[in-house]
């Protein structure tokens, strides 16, 4: 076990973020020279102006008419989304880890906090996982890629829970939930989970097609 | 649920099952997606975290409880992502499925994107496919048939060269009663603006001409209508999904008024034809914007009484409603000229909500209504929504500055037994301007 987990702080984590960094930017180069190639006449209506008007709209809680509308989903996807990427960078014990490795040092977040924001991770994916369940809606359109990309979300989350709280083998959770992790990186730019590479610019094409064409709003 | 529990006969659609194999369809539309979609198809359906965001944003979904089916996203799921998992063999059966999901259970409305957090476009991915059935004949019989009339006669209606300028000469004949040195200009070079309407215009709502006229004479315009092929700024095609016809179609009416040498085109009140010109048939041409400046009539009417060229005698008490189109609201954002041109009408205006940008939309447009009578009922029951809110008004007469709002609106009044008057921005302005006889 002890091998498995030096394995996976070490060579399999310079892997996962590798694949993680490499791969995003990769799959963002293919896509823009493929939207050059064959969008090239929408590509020229971008606008930072109103691509960055229309994410500020939609970065805002119940600032969209989606957002209104829907909002107990939206509330649990801010919630999900800021504690998903908050809590991992500025976690005590990563922190901890990053300065044992490579010297470097940051301000954290008392660990009180980043407990319950992992757990406020947690109750989002079950949130997510009922709705999958009985949204009649939701229900209609999902697939198995979207239950196992909840679950590799999920898993890092909850391994991290319990081995903070040391419920079962502290080596064997921290392992597990390592090595979850490192799956979560890997699945970004190949799964659904490309939503976070994408997301921004389908929302910034939108936004320059609204504003800088339509005179409208689309938010 | 599903499509398949709601199959409607087409003649069209079901000429297009005999005619088609798996093969076939494949073939089509790998050349599809090799030619003509890219990054936009692929970044949409892969992003789509399938959260089901954009379900309450569709008049459909409303109208029919909340039926996933009929959810932005699940029209999606019936057609696209199917074609895409299977490479695009599917049976004809699956593609006539697909042909009704996307040209009439979908108005292209764009109402889904202030709904979905990623910004992904449903009405782009029912276009794409829309152009895959398109290529491959599927199509329902009534909507072709305004395609071929585009392409034979470069009119939507089947109206000949001389119907045509018989119809304006009528016009012009009957408004000299009223106002007797009214011209109704023809093929007159270098004037201020080309005025272009659609073929349902000579063919059944003359007067519609005969109003515009006489505002326009009333306000001392400077402007002419083409003799020639190109005034119907109308596009089926571009609904159809044949867009080399609707390429053809928009290249005339824009080379008419370059003939004309005219400093812009004014259109009719109709959403779908603004679409066309301001939107889709330019960039299919290649031009960024438009080679000529192009102006919904409702922004040319609040010019009109902006600048005092026309004045109102009377205004009206109301109450009326105003009916956003789409094509011009979330299309061109035009709804505060909208508004003002509609308060300087009536007194008492009562809005609907949602309204503007969020307005929903009349179920008619996006080459839904012109998919003919087997689909009536479809659009009528799906926009039980639209009939809710406009009941909720309470109001009698509602303002709808668009053709095919007009013919939408009417149908779900009717059915729903709203008992409402329906009335187009030039009825209002023709029967209460100042007339020179008043002035
Ligand atoms: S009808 Fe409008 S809201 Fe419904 S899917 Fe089509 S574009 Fe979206
Ligand atoms: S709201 Fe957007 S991301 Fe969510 S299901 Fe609809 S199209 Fe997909």
């Amino acid at each position: 076990m002890r091998e498995l987990y030096e394995f996976a702080v070490g060579p399999l984590a310079w892997g996962a973020f590798a694949v993680f960094f490499l791969g995003s930017i990769a799959r963002l180069v293919a896509m823009y020279s493929l939207a050059k190639k064959k969008d090239a006449p929408f590509l020229s209506y971008m606008s930072w102006r109103y691509g960055l008007r229309s994410i500020g709209h939609w970065l805002v809680p119940f600032g969209s008419l989606g957002w209104k509308e829907n909002p107990a989903l939206t509330v649990v996807t801010f919630i999900f989304h800021i504690c998903l990427i908050v809590t991992p960078i500025f976690l005590l014990a990563h922190v901890v880890l990053l300065d044992l490795y490579h010297g470097i040092e940051y301000p954290t977040l008392p660990e009180a906090v980043t407990d319950v924001m992992t757990m406020l991770v947690v109750a989002a994916c079950i949130f997510f996982a009922a709705r999958r369940f009985f949204n009649r809606t939701v229900r209609y359109v999902t697939s198995t890629q979207d239950w196992i990309v909840l679950a590799v979300v999920f898993l890092p989350f909850a391994t991290g829970l319990l081995a903070y709280h040391q419920v079962g083998p502290p080596l064997t959770m921290a392992t597990l939930h390592i090595l979850s992790a490192e799956l979560m990186l890997v699945a970004i730019p190949f799964t659904r989970l490309s939503h976070m590479i994408f997301g921004l610019f389908t929302r910034a094409y939108m936004g320059s097609e609204f504003g800088g064409v339509r005179h409208a709003k689309d938010w | 649920m599903g499509i398949e529990t709601r199959r409607i006969e087409d003649a069209g659609l079901a000429r297009g099952i005999e005619r088609l194999t798996p093969d076939r369809i494949a073939e089509t539309f790998q050349a599809l997606l090799a030619g003509e979609t890219g990054a936009r198809l692929k970044t949409y359906v892969e992003t789509c975290v399938r959260c089901g965001m954009c379900a309450p944003a569709c008049h459909y979904c409303i109208s029919h409880d909340g039926d996933p089916s009929y959810s932005p996203v699940g029209k999606v799921r019936q057609t696209m992502w199917e074609l895409l998992r299977q490479g695009g063999r599917v049976e004809p059966r699956f593609l006539a499925d697909c042909a009704q999901i996307a040209y009439t259970e979908c108005n292209l409305c764009r109402r889904c994107m202030h709904y979905c957090p990623l910004g992904i476009d449903t009405a782009y991915i029912m276009t794409v496919v829309r152009r895959l059935c398109s290529k491959l004949g599927m199509t329902p019989m009534y909507i072709q048939d305004t395609t071929h009339s585009h392409s034979a006669v470069l009119n939507q209606m089947w109206v000949k060269d001389d119907e045509w300028t018989d119809s304006l000469q009528w016009q012009e004949d009957e408004a000299r009663a009223e106002f007797p040195d009214l011209r109704i200009p023809l093929e007159t070079e270098g004037v201020d603006f080309m005025y272009s309407v659609i073929a349902p215009e000579p063919k059944f709502r003359t007067q519609l001409i005969y109003q515009a006229a006489a505002i326009f004479h009333n306000a001392g315009c400077s402007w002419t209508m083409p003799a020639t092929p190109g005034w119907d700024n109308s596009n089926m095609a571009m609904f159809s999904g044949d867009f080399e016809i609707m390429g053809r179609v928009e290249r005339y009416h824009f080379e008419t008024a370059q003939r004309l040498r005219v400093k812009r085109i004014v259109m009719g009140e109709c959403g779908h034809a603004f679409r066309a010109v301001y939107d889709v048939g330019n960039r299919w041409l290649g031009w960024k914007m438009h080679p000529v400046p192009v102006v919904h009539s409702i922004e040319f009417f609040w010019e009109l009484l902006d600048q005092g060229k026309i004045r109102i005698a009377q205004k009206q008490p109301g109450p009326v409603t105003i009916h956003d189109p789409c094509n011009v609201i979330r299309g061109r954002g035009l709804m505060d000229k909208l508004r003002e041109v509609v308060h300087a009408l009536y007194d008492n205006v009562v809005e609907m909500t949602p309204n503007r940008e969020h307005n929903l939309c009349c179920c008619a447009g996006g080459g839904v209504i012109n998919c003919g009578p087997p689909f009536k009922n479809v659009r009528i029951v799906g926009n039980k929504a639209k009939a809710d809110q406009l009941k909720a008004t309470g109001v009698e007469t509602v303002i709808a500055p668009c053709h095919n709002c007009h013919g939408g609106l009417e149908d779900i009044i009717h059915h729903f037994k709203l008992g409402m008057k329906i009335k187009f921005l030039g009825d209002v302005i023709y029967a209460n301007m100042e007339r020179p006889a008043e002035a």
